[in-house]
């Protein structure tokens, strides 16, 4: 079982240990129309949620609490009050079942999770979420980083723009739908820097656009134009340099179609094959860390509950997958 | 230009093998990208082509090594530069030995801070960039330079540099890393070297889930 607790997901989830994922259940924390995560109400949404939500994991598996083997937590990256609660509820079941405890970085949760549903094997990954804008691909031991924002993720642009106009977060979903009503091109800010991208700037210029009196639609068309555009460049970038063949387009701004759309265009064009996490695991979910707690149980990974820990700033390129066999 | 062959396909432009009143030539032209759109796409081709074309040239003229401009066409995206029959720096890399990785990357660090003495940002520093013949490195790929003289921009080279030898050179990155400081600091002076180093620092800082232990 795992549980993931890094933002505004509250999720509970049983995976098999050959990656059948048996119940992936999960409630989301909703802050205030046009404000965004507030860490403190957001950890108390998961501590008023938490039984709720493991309980339906077991009984829509079908399983009984002393069937589970391990427990996973996700560890880091993420805001402190969320992974504590996520941490807590854990050592918790951990404890009462007297089973192992893995603690698990949410970011490789996305990537392998990713790999896992869409049999990818060896790609070259864009992760673009709330807390990720991030090129990746596994070589020697690592997720390494290849690529990545220098200010904000891709999820921030979208939900702070989105904030700036009155939705709440995540905006993404609205912002696709305001920018499908809308073909007018507005200029914006295209900084690509190497391999990183650099979105700050769309922020503030759309902001500005908006307060000048440009329409909404046009303003949410020209930033996903833009920022998506950057993003594929990127990743086109990184599998030219590093000779891959495969694409693989995962985390909460996955779900956007066209961001989809531009990738696979890129893809075709390159010849490279391009898969993209299935909508429903695209954002934050408990699978993501329950298939990471497996496949890492496996490999030695635990941690005694009495010295077991999360971290804020948890990088995922610093973390051995001992479990990835290519290369 | 019938008789050019392509010779490789990069992440933003194609490369054909062909000739410039006889000599080796490359012909580098920028392909259309249908994911981007088209007023955008127009923009981004033509002012790269332009970018690479200028700066490159004045790198040359500096005392940096990379190839000979014969021709520019910015409407289509095109450039015709000197062939240079080495090898790209990533290729070698897998195999390089001490002696040559500390020639190698000293070699590179002392022009990559000549090119920044004089100004110029090279925006791409990745070893696919740079091309090896006898003993001599060559700088390529213009497209994201700029013109610039700010600690940042110098300090966003150096992390990119240090990014793409940690990521896909990682078995020999600290020692690649620390011979490029060191010709880098012969060209731009200690002082100079220590406050770019301070800035590549605060910029990896600033990154999302930054190192900060």
């Amino acid at each position: 079982m795992g549980i993931e607790s890094t933002a505004h997901t509250f999720g509970a989830s049983i995976v098999s240990s050959d990656g059948k994922i048996l119940a992936d259940v999960k409630d989301v924390y909703k802050p205030a129309t046009g404000s965004g995560i507030h860490p403190r109400e957001a950890s108390r949404h998961h501590s008023n949620v938490a039984h709720v939500v493991i309980r339906d994991a077991l009984e829509k598996g079908n399983i009984k609490s002393s069937e589970i083997e391990i427990i996973s937590y996700s560890a880091g990256p993420g805001l402190g009050p969320c992974l504590r609660v996520g941490a807590t509820v854990a050592r918790t079941l951990a404890l009462h079942l007297k089973r192992p405890l893995v603690p698990v970085n949410h970011a490789i949760g996305h990537i392998e999770l990713g790999c896992l549903t869409t049999g990818s094997l060896d790609p070259v990954t864009l992760l673009v979420s709330g807390g990720h804008t991030m090129i990746t691909a596994y070589s020697a031991g690592k997720w390494r980083a290849f690529g990545e924002t220098l200010d904000i993720t891709a999820g921030q642009l979208l939900d702070q723009l989105g904030r700036h106009a009155g939705y709440s977060s995540p905006a993404g979903a609205v912002i696709e739908k305001l920018a499908s009503g809308s073909s007018r091109y507005l200029k914006l800010p295209y900084s690509v820097k190497g391999n990183d991208v650099s979105l700050s700037g769309i922020l503030t210029a759309s902001k500005r656009l908006l307060d000048q009196g440009e329409g909404i639609r046009d303003v949410c068309f020209s930033v996903q134009e833009t920022a998506f555009a950057m993003l594929t460049e990127v990743t086109e970038r990184a599998v030219a340099f590093l000779e891959k063949t495969e694409i693989l387009l995962t985390g909460g701004v996955a779900a956007n179609t066209r961001l989809t759309e531009m990738l696979k265009s890129m893809s075709e064009e390159r010849g490279v094959t391009f898969k993209v996490i299935p909508k429903n695991y695209a954002g934050d979910c408990g699978a993501q860390i329950a298939w990471i707690g497996a496949l890492a149980f496996r490999s030695g990974v635990q941690v005694p509950v009495g010295s077991s820990w999360v971290k804020q700033s948890w990088r995922f390129d610093g973390v051995e997958v001992p479990w990835r066999i290519v290369n | 230009m019938e008789n050019r062959k392509l010779v490789k396909r990069g992440a933003e432009a194609n490369l054909y093998s062909t000739e410039w009143f006889g000599r080796p030539a490359i012909s580098k032209v920028r392909i259309k990208k249908s994911y981007r759109r088209k007023e955008l796409d127009d923009w981004i081709r033509s002012h790269r082509t332009l970018r690479e074309a200028r700066l490159m040239s004045k790198a040359r003229s500096n005392g940096v090594s990379t190839p000979i401009i014969f021709f520019v066409d910015p409407l289509h995206g095109e450039i015709i530069m000197e062939e240079i029959l080495g090898r790209r720096l990533k290729e070698v890399m897998e195999n390089i030995n001490n002696t040559e990785l500390k020639r190698t990357f000293s070699g590179v660090g002392s022009m990559i801070g000549r090119l920044h003495e004089d100004g110029i940002i090279h925006g791409d520093l990745t070893t696919s960039n740079m091309i090896i013949l006898d003993g001599t490195v060559y700088l390529i790929d213009f497209g994201l330079s700029i013109q610039s003289q700010r600690l940042e921009d110098k300090g966003m080279d150096l992390r990119l540099l240090k990014g793409v030898l940690s990521s896909a050179h990682s078995r020999v990155f600290n020692q690649a890393y620390k011979f490029f400081i060191a010709g880098y600091r012969t060209s731009t002076g200690s002082k100079a070297t220590e406050h770019v180093l301070q800035v590549v620092e605060q910029i990896e800082r600033r990154g999302r889930y930054a190192r900060v232990d």
